[in-house]
């Protein structure tokens, strides 16, 4: 379950959060610039996830080409600024934001005609456009060289902080830590209002039994569509904000083995909880980083661990500590 | 005209190799109700089998006719292969979540591409593996004024072979009712006394055999790379996703139509051809989500 009829109290909720909350703001004082680096990845990973989770843990439907808005995303802020020169990273993400909401507007409104796999092969191919556009007209995208997207180039809170000059490097990542951490908050609160609203009990809903949800009233496709567009927006932000802590966009993140990889994160993690795209999403980011640096064969690894993981662990990371909570509190 | 012949010589080369990879996907989501993410790369570790088999019998330089025979023979071992590793994968890895959520499968599939993919690097090395000198040592053949290889017509005759022998199979053999009965009710059929979980380890084996057929027969003319099977798969989606999912038929024409659109693609709109082929798959979806030989 999700979430119990109710919710959490408010109380409860904050005696959960707020130590979290604290831990993460102050942990780049603990840990060195390269595991900052690396928690700043993890947290825009969470983003994507957390948009993606609304969709298969809250609607019932898998996508198969949310890199479409991720990359939509990163790819918007590459041009924005290439072409136009903005050096505002809130003009960015607002561009980010907006073409991702505008694609996932016109992708879910076909994909939500489908439900089960026919929804997740047309997620699929719709996504693969992107990616082969993207790859071929390499005179607007660069093709597979993508586009640099320099952290000189970028500016944060309206040109109060720019990274120029020696130094620059440890300040951006210092800086762009607080400043992911801050967008991931708004946005962690912002789904858990969605998820908790009647609309997104109305979602869940429809995910038990479609046939009762439209007989209730609830417009099941109108439904879907709003779903998708948040959930869209949601990865679209994360692929902004990715953009200039890797300082290149490549149609890698387009491709569909990168649409996986952020179902990946939701399972390991766990798609029935709130928390468990979060979880998933850093844990996903430490062991790809430190299977890649430890052997040649991290594909490998990271296949053998989502295998493992669903033979044994479908519920993921925070299903399985939920279960065994519950199973210590009986006690 | 010459060159239309060529052309047109080249897609059906294409949609062979297509065939046989998207009708091995198509016959295992037909009967298993299993979308196997994992099929290029078992169209992949075919082409690699094939080509590290003959490469290490016959070492890389064209011989004389003998030779040519024993390469030859030697080709299908990539298909044999692939369809042992789909009898052992079936029942260990995927029959366990048949009475999950369908995602799950897909997720093993994925995983199993992940892993498969590096197998693949560890067993045979980064560096392209081809199987080459069966090409050079068949020569080629005149068209007009043109030279075409004359193995790619083998290749031909491999696809419209297998076309032919899977339709057999399906529709005029006692396992071929068997498989029809099965994916048409799994439960009436177990029900009726038929072992299900066996026609499932052969379906899936059948299916990977067609995938491991598609990377042999494709060796002697493109080499075998790294990341050919994720390239495969989702051609061979939308192949199955014109035709429709689970059909032959369906995936005989998907792959026709799948081919010739990107030979002239090519020629005449090279930027967007792939995003035409999937924008195809998409429209197919929207306005008879069956396919065009699907059924509900």
């Amino acid at each position: 379950m999700p979430a119990a009829p109710t919710g959490p109290s408010v109380p409860r909720l904050l005696a959960f959060a707020v130590p979290i909350v604290v831990a993460l703001a102050l942990l780049p004082r603990f840990i060195d610039l390269y595991q900052t680096e690396l928690l700043i990845y993890g947290l825009t990973f969470a983003i994507a996830a957390l948009g993606f989770n609304l969709l298969l843990g809250y609607t019932g439907l898998l996508s198969f080409g949310h890199s479409a808005y991720f990359g939509m995303g990163a790819y918007t802020v590459a041009f924005i600024v290439r072409d136009l020169h903005v050096q505002s990273m809130e003009l960015c993400i607002l561009g980010g934001l907006l073409s991702s909401l505008v694609i996932s507007a016109l992708f879910g409104y076909v994909c939500v005609r489908h439900t089960r796999i026919f929804f997740g092969i047309l997620t699929l191919a719709l996504s693969q456009v992107l990616w082969s556009l993207a790859f071929k007209f390499f005179w607007v995208t660069g093709g597979t060289d993508g586009i640099r997207v320099p952290r000189t180039s970028i500016t944060l809170l309206a040109g109060l902080m720019d990274f120029k000059g020696p130094g620059s490097y440890q300040r951006f990542v210092y800086a762009y830590y607080y400043y992911v951490l801050v967008l991931f908050l708004i946005a962690t609160v912002v789904m858990w209002v969605i998820v908790h609203s009647p609309f997104g009990k109305a979602l869940q809903a429809i995910r038990d039994n479609e046939t009762r949800a439209s007989f209730v009233g609830i417009r099941v496709r109108r439904y879907r569509w709003i779903a998708f567009v948040i959930s869209g927006s949601f990865t679209g932000l994360a692929g902004a904000l990715w953009v200039p802590l890797n300082g290149l966009t490549t149609p890698e993140i387009l491709y569909w083995p990168f649409s996986g990889e952020i179902v990946f994160m939701t399972v390991l993690g766990g798609f029935r909880t709130f928390t468990g795209p979060i979880v998933g999403a850093i844990a996903f980011n430490y062991l790809k980083v430190y299977a890649v640096a430890s052997s040649q064969y991290w594909q490998m690894v990271l296949g053998i661990v989502l295998v493992v993981m669903v033979m044994v662990l479908p519920t993921g990371i925070v299903g399985t500590i939920g279960r065994f909570a519950a199973r210590l509190r009986r006690r | 005209m010459d060159t239309l012949a060529i052309q047109t010589l080249n897609s059906i080369f294409y949609a062979a190799v297509l065939f046989l990879i998207s009708a091995g996907l198509s016959l295992i989501y037909g009967v298993m109700r299993i979308v196997n993410l994992a099929h290029g790369t078992f169209y992949a570790l075919g082409a690699y089998v094939t080509a590290w088999a003959v490469g290490s019998v016959f070492g890389a330089t064209a011989g004389g006719n003998w030779v040519l025979a024993g390469q030859l023979l030697l080709l299908p071992i990539g298909a044999f292969a692939i369809a042992v590793v789909g009898a052992v994968i079936e029942p260990t890895l995927l029959r366990p979540l048949y009475r999950r959520p369908e995602e799950y499968v897909l997720l093993i599939t994925f995983g199993l591409l992940m892993i498969l993919e590096d197998v693949m690097k560890l067993l045979f090395g980064g560096t392209p593996l081809s199987a080459g000198s069966i090409m050079d040592s068949m020569g080629s053949i005149s068209i007009g004024r043109l030279l075409y290889p004359t193995y790619n017509l083998i290749v031909i005759g491999v696809g419209v072979i297998a076309a032919v022998g899977l339709w057999w199979f399906i529709y005029r053999t006692r396992f071929g009712v068997i498989l029809r009965a099965t994916s048409q009710d799994r439960r009436m059929a177990s029900a009726l006394g038929l072992n299900v979980g066996r026609v499932y380890v052969q379906a899936f084996a059948i299916g990977c055999f067609m995938a491991g057929l598609g990377g042999a027969v494709v060796v002697p003319a493109q080499a075998a790379v790294l990341g050919m099977g994720v390239d495969a798969l989702i051609l061979a989606f939308v192949v199955i996703v014109i035709g429709g999912l689970g059909s032959l038929e369906g995936a005989l024409v998907g792959a026709l139509i799948v081919s010739f659109v990107r030979t002239a693609g090519i020629q005449f709109f090279a930027e967007i051809e792939l995003a035409v082929l999937y924008l195809i798959a998409a429209a197919v979806l929207l306005i008879r989500p069956t396919g065009l030989f699907g059924r509900a």
